[in-house]
């Protein structure tokens, strides 16, 4: 196949970005979408030109690194799927495809399509833990918890933090991510101690790292590699309004 | 040199208990006086480095990630391994620790895997406490699910997301601590060299990945956590970043390397389908207690699999292995998969994969069952190769997965410089000559939680009176020179191949002479072969741009560099092997029927290795494993 590339690039967090052309030949559908990134990178190398910069290192859909926004959508056309896990038997012969990074006033670009997402990290950092230390914790089977719960726990905890709902949001909201973790401690017993303040502490910090406010147009959902449900945002509103009237 | 491996005395049960009944302690306001540099935040980095730093230590942690949550922990599929005994079927921790002395064919310390099965208990409670959502009963209680290589069913699963949930749970404790300030966190950096001050770890030269900017860490103690180096492999299960760089450059400053070459070769992955290709993805070893292996009974059968009827259908797991079946241990369904292949009854395109298939547990269990054990590997399977797995077998090869070899560390997972840990994957310790599954989770997280903090408190009980360690020493700048010397002459080559391209070959070299199977010609010719890849790789390398910014090209030359010093102690370690054991298979040294044939008259050691420079040969210096509680049977699984 033949593909055309528009690419984003931009030196570093100060220059001006623009968007870049390139042309492939001999693309092979059953080649990954970062293989064919890989590919166009080795011809950049051997040409002396900088390659493209771009997050990535598991390649099977897990490690969350990897992320760009491919025609205009986070992770590209197809649903619930990583950049990573694309493949080039979704396009054409001919295809043009713009390939941008996550947009959003919380993910600042650190050079061509990698942005910086610690803000994500320090959301976590703002209670989304259970506050156990090492040594602490009872026998295993001390607390039941049954089937449904832990799978709907599960369901909740399976975010892998790759930004896509932010970077799919028309308000940069990071309420999917936030909720997610708020919503999976808070369905087991070990999370239930701190729930409300974690719900407290987490929300200030996601509204501190300037994401915007979620407005319930379920973008996120669609684009979220986990498939996590939108169901986890009303949850973090209800424990954010019973900690705010029980505090 | 002398190994020591610091076992301590009485019965194989109580030596843990004696360790942490006579171990230096630290007094609490003396901790916090105290300096530790964690390199890597997978399960074992994130587990020690938030475990120390909620015992008052100063904790300074660095990956090179964007973000901790995603060390390579976070791949691991299927389970967790755990002596509960919840399933009644007869499971006990000296059960799990002859399973897994046996696993590794012998070639492990009795002590240490005694001490694994021992903590796997604790680690379950721990994970739960955090909130990771392991599987469950209707009831409420903890399930398990089997692996390879047992008979009883003791793993511990979240879906197929295992690693990736208690990895979570290490991270979360991790971030707890850096808000709490305990801990300082640098992502996006990666160690190019340790820094030795009379004789004692004294710290690192680290290189901020997005800045370009080399900088220099002091502390009492430094710990490696830094995973294993099966990509030297070029196509494997691992992630793109994974590297042998920090143990290589600490193993040229002193620690030695042990078993290096002992490679496990994971019986199902994807297979590869063209030069193109990156890496070769993981399906869970779970997938195996319902998932039937087979290859066409007729050579280069071209039915689809399908049409291909039961008996015109070789099973040969089931067929070699009958106790075991389609449950061997890994390295077995490896050769057993090779064997076939080899002999012409591969399927698929480009004939090297054997079929993975469901049918049988579809019938007897129904879609939803199978959806709710898997389907998330299924998922994964029909994006990459857009095969529906529920109508037709899977298609899975044999690929380059976990490194057993590492830094040569004692009881105290302490290599030969004193100061310097080897956490997890990192390090020789607990898996001897082939590791089974879902144990990598356990030693990786047992390292961490339980060994760690007792083992560097006693390191650091004579180090109080040290004081704060200078980074402005001789030793310092010399590093730092040294690392910045070596990132211009990468970029300074300016040839005319890239650092893939090298990457690739020293991978195909490996796969041929030093993987699944090995022979003495082979691995002559492969040496020969590396130091004149080696030659090659710094006369026509091309890296663009500088060090002095965010250069991932630069960061890919330099983990090759060392992939290429690495590879040739690999084939050196399996060369001077002469027997058989686990994952290590001489191709001289086999039973009529093809099975491993170990020595252990000559060869019941741990090859330790000590770098004498690249102009010369690696110097052995073997640990002599002593076997008190277990006899040295042959690993039959028929």
């Amino acid at each position: 196949m033949k593909i055309f590339l528009k690419i984003w690039r931009q030196k570093d967090a100060k220059s001006n970005g623009k968007l870049v052309d390139y042309e492939m030949d001999n693309v092979i559908p059953h080649m990954s979408f970062l293989e064919m990134m890989d590919t166009l990178n080795e011809k950049l190398v051997l040409s002396g030109e900088h390659p493209v910069e771009f997050d990535h290192d598991c390649r099977e859909g897990i490690c969350g690194q990897c992320g760009v926004m491919i025609n205009g959508r986070a992770h590209g056309p197809l649903k619930n799927t990583t950049t990573c896990q694309l493949h080039m038997r979704s396009f054409k012969d001919g295809d043009t495809i713009y390939i941008e990074p996550f947009r959003a006033e919380g993910f600042p670009i650190k050079r061509d399509l990698k942005v910086d997402r610690s803000a994500f990290d320090r959301i976590i950092g703002a209670g989304g833990f259970v506050s156990v230390n090492t040594g602490q914790a009872p026998e295993a089977n001390s607390i039941p918890i049954t089937h449904e719960i832990a799978e709907s726990a599960f369901d909740s905890a399976a975010c892998i933090g790759c930004g896509a709902c932010v970077a799919t949001c028309k308000n940069s909201s990071a309420a999917l991510f936030t909720s997610a973790k708020i919503s999976h401690l808070a369905k087991l017993p070990q999370g239930q101690q701190e729930a409300r303040k974690r719900a407290l502490t987490m929300v200030a910090q996601m509204d501190a790292e300037d994401f915007g406010h979620c407005s319930n147009t379920e973008a996120c959902e669609v684009e979220c590699p986990q498939g996590i449900s939108v169901l986890n945002i009303a949850r973090m509103n209800w424990e954010f309004l019973k900690g705010n009237v029980l505090k | 040199m002398e190994l020591n491996a610091k076992i301590p005395p009485g019965p194989l049960k109580d030596k843990w208990n004696y360790y942490k009944d006579h171990a230096k302690l630290v007094n609490p306001a003396n901790r916090k006086k105290l300096e530790v540099i964690v390199v890597g935040t997978g399960l074992a980095g994130s587990s020690a480095a938030a475990s120390l730093a909620e015992m008052g230590y100063k904790v300074k942690s660095f990956c090179f990630q964007d973000s901790a949550r995603r060390a390579h922990s976070v791949a691991a599929q299927g389970g967790v391994n755990a002596a509960k005994n919840y399933k009644n079927d007869g499971d006990s921790v000296y059960r799990m620790f002859y399973d897994t002395i046996k696993g590794g064919d012998f070639r492990s310390r009795e002590a240490n895997v005694y001490r694994l099965a021992e903590c796997s208990l604790h680690l379950i409670d721990q994970a739960v406490a955090q909130g990771v959502p392991f599987g469950r009963e209707y009831g409420g209680y903890l399930n398990n699910r089997s692996f390879g290589g047992v008979q009883v069913s003791r793993t511990f699963y979240s879906r197929g997301q295992t690693g990736q949930q208690l990895l979570l749970g290490a991270y979360q404790a991790l971030t707890r601590q850096v808000s709490a300030k305990a801990i300082s966190l640098y992502t996006r950096h990666e160690m190019l060299d340790l820094v030795v001050v009379d004789g004692k770890a004294r710290g690192i030269i680290v290189r901020n990945l997005d800045t370009g900017k080399i900088e220099r860490h002091s502390a009492h103690a430094v710990i490696l956590a830094t995973g294993g180096f099966g990509k030297i492999y070029y196509l494997s299960t691992l992630a793109m970043g994974c590297n042998a760089s920090a143990i290589w450059r600490a193993h040229k400053k002193g620690a030695l390397m042990a078993c290096p070459s002992w490679t496990q070769i994971h019986p199902t992955s994807l297979p590869q389908s063209g030069e193109y290709q990156s890496k070769l993805t993981l399906m869970s070893e779970s997938l195996r207690n319902d998932g039937r292996i087979w290859v066409p009974l007729k050579r280069d059968d071209v039915r689809k699999p399908n049409d291909i009827p039961e008996t015109e259908r070789d099973y040969y797991l089931e067929r070699r292995y009958p106790a075991f079946g389609n449950l061997a241990p890994r390295d077995i369904s490896s050769r057993a998969a090779k064997e076939r292949i080899d002999a012409g009854y591969g399927i698929g395109a480009q004939k090297n994969a054997v079929y993975l298939d469901f049918s049988k547990a579809l019938k007897e269990q129904g879609e939803a069952k199978i959806k709710e054990k898997y389907g998330n590997l299924f998922s994964m399977y029909r994006k990459i190769t857009d095969i529906d797995a529920y109508k037709e077998p899977m298609m899975i090869s044999p690929a380059a997965h976990f490194s057993m070899g590492g830094l040569w560390v004692d009881y105290e997972l302490m290599t030969t410089i004193p100061g310097l840990f080897a956490l997890g994957e990192a390090n020789f310790a607990d898996h001897g000559a082939n590791r089974l599954g879902a144990n990598s989770l356990l030693q990786a997280c047992v390292d961490g939680y339980f060994v760690a903090p007792y083992t560097v408190s006693n390191y650091l009980a004579d180090e109080i009176k040290t004081g704060p360690v200078p980074a402005d020493s001789m030793e310092f700048i010399e590093a730092e020179q040294k690392a910045k010397e070596l990132l211009a002459r990468l970029v300074a080559i300016k040839g005319d191949k890239t650092a893939d391209y090298y990457h690739k070959k020293l991978g195909k070299l490996l796969y041929d002479h030093c993987g699944l199977s090995r022979n003495r010609e082979g691995l002559s010719f492969a040496i020969a072969e590396i130091k004149k890849l080696r030659a090659d790789f710094y006369l026509h390398l091309a890296v663009p741009g500088t060090p002095e910014e965010m250069n991932a090209e630069l960061e890919k030359a330099g983990r090759v560099a060392d992939y290429l010093e690495v590879a040739e102690l690999m084939c050196y370690d399996a060369l001077t092997r002469e027997e058989s054991c686990g994952a290590h298979f001489r191709e001289e040294y086999q039973t009529p029927e093809g099975e491993a044939l170990r020595n252990d008259e000559k060869f019941c050691f741990v090859s330790a290795w000590d770098w004498r420079g690249l102009d010369q040969e690696p110097a052995l210096v073997p640990e002599p494993l002593t076997f008190e509680n277990v006899a040295l049977t042959v690993r039959s699984y028929k």
